[in-house]
């Protein structure tokens, strides 16, 4: 169930799009903003509220790749993967984080919800492969030994 | 303050140009995306903060009257990312390299108060020639920035300062002096053709949409750069957003559209920003929205913002997202022309088409065909990247051979020798040099690149050395194209992943000649029969790197052999026992204790216990280990 907080934030982002079925991807990416996913209750009100239906809103969210239905940690890294990035060695450093952090692909998130590993293709960072991204500040020209240190440096700064 | 009419842009024009030009020193400092993850922001705010210690005025608003002051600026990309933080200095044009927190003081002491050029801050290229004028680096000197004119030059948010180098003046000519049809006929004229991949003459596609009847028309421009290793079109709209606004607004005028989106990525947030910046200072200036210069015109322009699928650069798809849909494409026809964006005619071109508009109406078509080969006219943009020493962004005539590109501005190939480049993202092709093909004589222009099975594509260069393994590369972008298909066709969905599959198969050792064939004819029906240019394009990794390096898959299946040593699977270690001293160390530090034998005495590994983690590789003081 949502709060009454809750729904009034909704209500603010959805006004900001004047109630338009056509910015549904910038009111979800708004609301994605504010919870760091998208929970179910969220999608449900805001289709309600934009006289979509709910299939329509599910549809696409899963659609794009920058949507989380599941919750990320407080730190998100985004090891980029692009060609160039990759030509430049980028899975070692993305093997480094999920060791570190004792993460998968299939379980990006660490149990303590505060930290997620997932890759990203192409940050357009590609002169200073390889890179990563964590909350948006780019990292560049990573190397094994450089995550192990952030890791430490970020476990650091939470405790 | 509103510019009203014509006269009154010309004046701000002159009173700017007099402003910007009485800043004795001008300091660009690099924001783009990379030189900001360098820190090149703190290395701005340290300049400001020790001048403005030190009482020297900087950061003056162009508005004010003509004064004595230090321009300091944050400008869009400088294209030498390797190198940076960059800084570049004028009127001297210095250009400094890798600038640390530390080099400010001195930067301002002896560069800025004094004008003495920091030796130790400038190029230095590996012969040992150091270069002080940015023009006079092997990098810069053998480009040709058209479209990338700006970038670097000026302050990329201020409106004042694109004024003063000329900006908008191309959308009063086409406002007042100049048709619908004039532009249409000049752009065709000028043969400028799309720079998003497909080369589609611009001209024609203005055309169809200034046939279209319906009231409502749309200009849409894509800067949903999906392409891993391409990053041009960010920064272009990072670097001189006012320049894609400008394109876009012409545009307008030659079809009689009045609504304009602009479809960013989402992954570029600094782009974003910098575009939304642009968009509300125009219109606070007029530039934008209603009665544009007195003209009658009006234009609207909005931002989109994608949520990561690289589908939507397709046309159709791109569309569909902005209507706030999954990114889908269709089946066309009807094409964008007709039925766009909500339906309705759209032209739809990339941000550095967009570009390269304002220059071709200032100048003229003739102007424009000076560059560039017949049919081909132009410079094109590239992101030059992979194992390159000068990773950047460049711009050059097209035409211009892939030799120059990689070896001249590019600086040679990084780590290796030079193996492949691959053109074009996973829609292009490898390009290659042996004994058989020669690409490196190749001239980069659209209808070249066709006939040996590649594209222009939006224009990623991405280099490999000898150290690339061609089919682990082919693996990496039927990984991404499996991945970003929408799954609407069947060919799509389900080619890409079994082509997938075989790959992986080759890959991990377990390839026969088979596969090679299944792969040629999954190849085949794909590209024959997918629904967009995504799928139509997926196998192109694929086919050229089978023709090209057809031994190197060979030698996968059969030999069950990486000839570059990548695949893990592959690949197997082995002692060589005259160089082995016996020292003991990898035996220590195997982690599976693979390696056995005594002190002093050569060692060997036992294979089927390795597991390649490359530790004993790494750790052997007498390189005795080998990769086999």
């Amino acid at each position: 169930m949502l709060s009454e907080q809750e729904i009034a934030k909704l209500n603010t982002i959805m006004e900001q799009h004047a109630y338009d079925k056509t910015q549904v991807i910038a009111i979800m990416q708004a609301i994605q903003e504010e919870y760091r996913y998208l929970p179910e209750d969220a999608l449900r009100y805001a289709a309600k509220e934009l006289k979509i239906s709910e299939a329509k809103i599910y549809g696409v969210a899963t659609f794009y790749e920058n949507f989380s239905l599941q919750p990320k940690g407080k730190y998100v890294i985004k090891v980029c993967d692009g060609t160039a990035c990759h030509v430049r060695k980028s899975i070692p450093i993305l093997n480094e984080f999920r060791n570190q952090l004792g993460v998968s692909e299939s379980q990006p998130t660490t149990e303590d919800m505060m930290f997620t590993v997932e890759t990203v293709s192409c940050l357009g960072a590609c002169g200073l492969a390889p890179v990563c991204t964590i909350n948006d500040e780019v990292h560049p020209s990573m190397t094994p030994q450089k995550v192990k240190e952030l890791v430490a440096a970020l476990k650091e700064e939470k405790a | 303050m509103r510019i009203n009419t014509r006269e009154e842009l010309v004046k701000a024009r002159e009173r700017y140009l007099a402003s910007l030009n009485s800043q004795r020193k001008k300091i660009l400092v690099c924001a783009g995306t990379g030189c900001v993850a360098g820190g090149s922001l703190k290395i701005y705010e340290r300049l400001k903060e020790i001048m403005d210690g030190l009482g020297v005025k900087n950061c003056v608003m162009l508005e004010e009257e003509p004064h004595d002051s230090v321009g300091l600026k944050k400008s869009g990309c400088h294209g030498f990312c390797e190198m940076g933080p960059l800084i570049r200095i004028e009127p001297m044009g210095w250009l400094y390299i890798k600038v640390r927190l530390e080099d400010c003081e001195e930067i301002i002491q002896k560069s800025i108060l004094g004008d003495e050029c920091i030796e130790r801050l400038i190029y230095c290229d590996k012969e040992g020639n150091t270069y002080e004028k940015q023009e006079e680096i092997p990098f810069y000197k053998q480009q040709t920035r058209l479209a990338l004119e700006h970038c670097g030059q000026i302050n990329a948010e201020s409106i004042t300062e694109y004024i003063a180098v000329g900006g908008y003046q191309a959308v009063a000519k086409a406002l007042f002096d100049m048709s619908s049809e004039d532009i249409v006929n000049e752009v065709t004229k000028a043969s400028l053709r799309g720079r998003g991949g497909g080369g589609f003459p611009t001209g024609k596609k203005w055309q169809q949409v200034l046939n279209q009847k319906e009231e409502v028309k749309y200009i849409v421009c894509n800067g949903d750069e999906g392409d891993p290793g391409a990053f041009m079109d960010r920064s272009m709209m990072e670097g001189d957003p006012h320049r894609v606004i400008e394109g876009m607004i012409i545009a307008g005028i030659a079809t009689r559209a009045h609504y304009g989106y602009i479809y960013v990525r989402a992954e570029y947030p600094l782009a974003v920003s910098r575009l939304q910046t642009a968009i509300d200072k125009a219109n606070k200036r007029g530039l934008l929205g209603k009665n544009i210069l007195n003209s009658g015109f009006d234009y609207e322009l909005k931002i989109s913002q994608g949520a990561g699928a690289f589908v939507c650069g397709e046309g159709s798809a791109l569309t569909a997202s902005i209507e706030g849909n999954r990114g889908m494409p269709r089946v066309k026809p009807p094409r964008t022309v007709e039925k766009g964006l909500f339906g309705k005619p759209t032209v739809l071109n990339n941000v550095e088409t967009f570009c390269n508009v304002p220059s071709i109406i200032l100048n003229g078509a003739d102007w424009y065909n000076q560059y560039g080969p017949e049919n081909n006219h132009g410079t094109k943009a590239f992101a030059l990247t992979g194992n390159v020493n000068n990773t950047g962004l460049i711009e050059v005539p097209m035409g211009t051979p892939l030799r120059k590109v990689i070896f001249d501005i590019g600086g040679g190939v990084k780590g290796g020798e030079f193996k492949a480049v691959q053109i074009g993202g996973p829609s292009g092709g490898c390009l290659c040099y042996n004994d058989k093909d020669n690409h490196l004589d190749l001239p980069l222009d659209f209808d070249s690149l066709k006939k040996v099975g590649a594209m222009i594509g939006s224009g990623g260069l991405v280099v490999m050395n000898n150290k690339s393994c061609m089919v682990e590369v082919a693996r990496f972008f039927m990984n991404f194209t499996q991945n970003e298909s929408c799954g609407k066709c069947v060919p799509c969905r389900e080619g890409t992943k079994r082509m997938l599959e075989l790959l992986d198969d080759i890959v991990e050792g377990r390839g026969t000649l088979e596969h090679l064939e299944l792969l040629e004819e999954l190849a085949e029906t794909v590209s024959e029969t997918a629904l967009c240019g995504l799928g139509k394009t997926a196998a192109s990794p694929v086919t050229s790197t089978l023709k090209y390096f057809r031994d190197e898959y060979i030698a996968h299946v059969v030999e069950k052999r990486c000839p570059a040593g990548q695949c893990k699977a592959l690949v197997n270690f082995t002692i060589d026992a005259t160089l082995c001293k016996g020292c003991t160390k990898c035996a220590r530090m195997c982690p599976v204790g693979a390696i056995t034998g005594n002190l002093k005495e050569a060692h060997t590994i036992d294979t089927t216990k390795c597991i390649k983690c490359r530790a004993c590789i790494d750790g052997c003081a007498f390189h005795a280990i080998h990769e086999v």
